[in-house]
């Protein structure tokens, strides 16, 4: 049985309409995260599903059963936000208790309740501090205890590390994905970082303009996605307008202002406009050979585990993304280059109706 | 001649010490980076910068003049605060011409610069519209055309794309840079990221409570981190902790918690304590020995991570410590989550730094 059903779900506020048509199952114990542009829909979604936010249409199920008349505090539903909201003036451990006591939990339960979350969110030794005393991440583990305390299976993380420093960030959100696991819970995670989607999540929604527009795992959504928006908006892309120019043997040649490339894709045909999209990391760089697609670096910035190059082909800009890894001297400005695109990383789209710019908009 | 020098500086708020004895040199046209945890001092550094807070020890200097006094209008110098802060009744443009308007410019100039500004950061189009009708990051883009009209040739940038989203920051960053840059500008740009801090900077510094913990090139930096906290902060690595056992030529070997692992014995005293750090990119994972490394041990595949352009691998060696590889290659992950296999990295690639007073974790801490 699917933890939560979101059927046909529309939210209009006046003339705008936050949400349109949106479904979406998630399964029992996934961890999904929703990502999309500022004003994309997607905190409203998830204020729906909690009840904070009535949908004008469509239905939410929890565990089979419409939550329409269930109350929200009768909702067992678990619901973390980005501004960190503790009680100041009570400790880690009475703020992890809250919400047990608010339930009237018999003080022995309470007391085993609270020292298992207090191990769970590896804070035992902070339980007498308050929340001033501790850091942002830690602030917001509590929050989560919090949460989890009260028993609820289905959890709602509205940019839940939204409000830390990046390194902590980055750390916590592996220790908050295996929570989840350990304690088989079922979790929609909203944030605007792409990155943290694709490494935590079982699936990644994708939404913009109040509809969802993909959904699919982590490397779906990253090596194959559907919609050039979706290409443009997780991770860098280079996105190179072209058109046919032969489709023969299974081969299909596109030419990009005249670099031809040979792509192994069908469902195209001779004559028509197209994008192609290929990742910063899977275009190589050689130095100039003889034939090949020729460049010139134009900008190189060192990024640690790699060297990020922008190379000027004539009429467009392409990006690559080199390893670090092993200990070579890379490319400098100026230098001529040949790249090589491979080509089964090239995913190929139609052009779109309102042209490219417009379709991979992000405000 | 540097147009921003700062020697010696320190503030308190109170009993709080925000920024001790701080001395750095900023030349004409340069993007500096500053990167720290919160509560590290950054902001109230820039502050200090702009004139919006007097220091109580130490001296600032703009071109070689002691500015300790000067009010924050007469410098040269704009500080352009996180969240935009445009007034939300006057247009885009009017935002922008107001600061040439408030140094006595007459209206057609500082409407001739507000316009040329916006068309800079791509907004003439939307030059009638209040704040309110703009998204984040048009206004931010605001907020940085209004910096720029000042005609202030410092820019100072207090953490300019923390209030926008992750994938527009992306592109913001490097358009702001190039703003900068075209304009012939001085920026310090203060940030958390630390992403953001070498994607931009053309110098990066590097604050913890107050203090410089590092300063330099990015690449410097990250090569050669001046210590634990910096190797951690900029770019993150796998940390053991060891005693050196003995050192045989340029080579020592550290004993860490029941491995030997081969680092430069260049520092290394025998018998210390010491921390070693390796880079996530400089750990190979494999079935079979690899040729050429120093240092190969087995271990077993705890967790991946899939982040898009790369995956991690969290390993676990034979004595318990973690170490994490960062791999490039495309397709479906080369192991699975409980295989066992080899893990190798050269000794070239082990940094060994002293071991803290305070313990390894405390030094991690970021805030």
């Amino acid at each position: 049985m699917p933890a939560l059903d979101i059927t046909g779900v529309s939210k209009t506020y006046g003339e705008i309409h936050a949400l349109e048509d949106v479904s979406l199952r998630v399964e029992d114990r996934e961890y999904v995260c929703i990502i999309g542009p500022s004003g994309c829909g997607k905190s409203t979604l998830i204020r729906c599903i909690s009840g904070i936010e009535q949908p004008s249409q469509g239905e939410i199920y929890v565990d089979g059963k419409s939550v329409k008349r269930t109350l929200i505090e009768d909702r067992q539903i678990g619901y973390v936000f980005q501004d960190i909201a503790l009680f100041p003036h009570l400790t880690v451990r009475d703020n992890l208790a809250y919400g047990l006591v608010v339930r009237r939990t018999p003080t022995k339960e309470t007391r085993t309740v609270t020292n298992e979350m207090l191990g769970l969110i590896n804070l035992r030794d902070r339980s007498r501090s308050y929340p001033n005393e501790l850091s942002g991440g830690a602030q917001q583990k509590v929050a989560v205890g919090r949460a989890i305390a009260t028993g609820a299976h289905l959890f709602l993380l509205d940019e839940p590390l939204g409000a830390l420093d990046a390194i902590v960030r980055a750390e916590l959100r592996y220790e908050l994905r295996k929570l989840a696991s350990d304690l088989g819970l079922t979790v929609i995670h909203v944030t605007h970082d792409q990155e943290e989607a694709l490494s935590i999540a079982d699936r990644v929604v994708i939404m913009k303009s109040g509809r969802i527009i993909e959904v699919g795992s982590p490397a779906e959504i990253y090596h194959n996605p559907k919609t050039l928006f979706t290409a443009n908006f997780v991770g860098e892309a280079n996105l190179l307008e072209g058109r046919v120019a032969n489709v023969e043997n299974g081969l299909c040649t596109v030419d990009l202002g005249g670099h031809l490339l040979n792509l192994p894709i069908h469902r195209f045909k001779v004559g028509e406009r197209v994008v192609i999209m290929i990742r910063p990391e899977s275009v190589e760089l050689t130095p100039q050979a003889e034939k090949g697609w020729i460049g010139t670096v134009k900008q190189v910035t060192f990024l640690g585990s790699l060297n990020r190059y922008v190379i000027d082909v004539g009429r467009i800009n392409i990006i690559s993304e080199v390893s670090t890894k092993e200990h070579s001297t890379g490319f400098g400005v100026g230098e001529s280059v040949s790249l090589l695109l491979k080509e089964d990383s090239v995913t190929m789209f139609q052009y779109p109706e309102e042209g490219l710019e417009k379709e991979v908009a992000l405000e | 001649m540097p147009p921003l020098r700062f020697v010696n500086v320190t503030k308190r708020f109170g009993k709080v010490l925000a920024l001790e004895r701080l001395s750095l040199d900023v030349s004409d046209g340069e993007y500096l980076c500053v990167l720290g945890p919160t509560g590290s001092g950054k902001t109230t550094l820039l502050k200090l910068m702009a004139g919006l807070l007097v220091p109580d020890e130490g001296s600032i200097y703009f071109d070689d003049d002691l500015v300790n006094d000067v009010n924050a209008q007469d410098r040269n110098a704009v500080y352009v605060p996180q969240r935009y802060a445009l007034f939300p009744h006057l247009t885009v443009l009017q935002n922008v011409a107001f600061g040439p308007l408030a140094r006595g410019k007459s209206a057609s100039f500082s409407m001739e610069i507000a316009s040329k500004t916006l068309d800079l950061v791509r907004l003439s189009s939307r030059a009638q519209a209040l704040p309110n009708e703009l998204s984040g990051g048009m206004q931010q883009r605001v907020a940085l055309a209004r910096g720029l009209a000042s005609g202030a040739r410092l820019l100072l940038l207090d953490e300019p794309l923390s209030a926008i989203d992750a994938r527009l920051r992306l592109d913001l960053r490097h358009k702001i840079r190039d703003i900068v840059k075209q304009s012939g500008l001085t920026a310090i740009h203060v940030t958390h990221d630390q992403d953001e801090a070498m994607s931009v900077g053309d110098e990066v510094l590097i604050l913890k409570n107050g203090r410089i913990r590092d300063s330099g090139h990015p690449r410097r930096v990250y090569r050669r981190p001046s210590g634990i906290f910096v190797t951690n902060l900029f770019g993150g690595a796998s940390f053991f902790e060891g005693i050196v056992d003995n050192t045989v030529g340029e080579t020592a070997l550290v004993s860490a918690r029941g491995l030997v692992i081969q680092a430069p014995s260049r520092m290394l005293t025998l018998t210390s304590p010491v921390v070693l750090a390796v880079r996530k990119e400089r750990v190979r994972l494999s079935t079979n020995p690899p040729p050429d490394m120093d240092n190969v041990f087995e271990g077993e595949v705890r967790s991946i991570r899939f982040l898009g352009n790369s995956r991690e691998y969290v390993i676990r060696l034979s004595n318990g410590d973690s170490i994490v590889s960062r791999n490039f290659a495309e397709g479906e992950p080369e192991f699975k989550v409980g295989d066992m296999i080899l893990v190798s990295f050269r000794e070239a690639d082990v940094m060994a730094f002293e071991y803290p007073p305070q313990g390894l974790s405390k030094e991690l801490e970021i805030a």
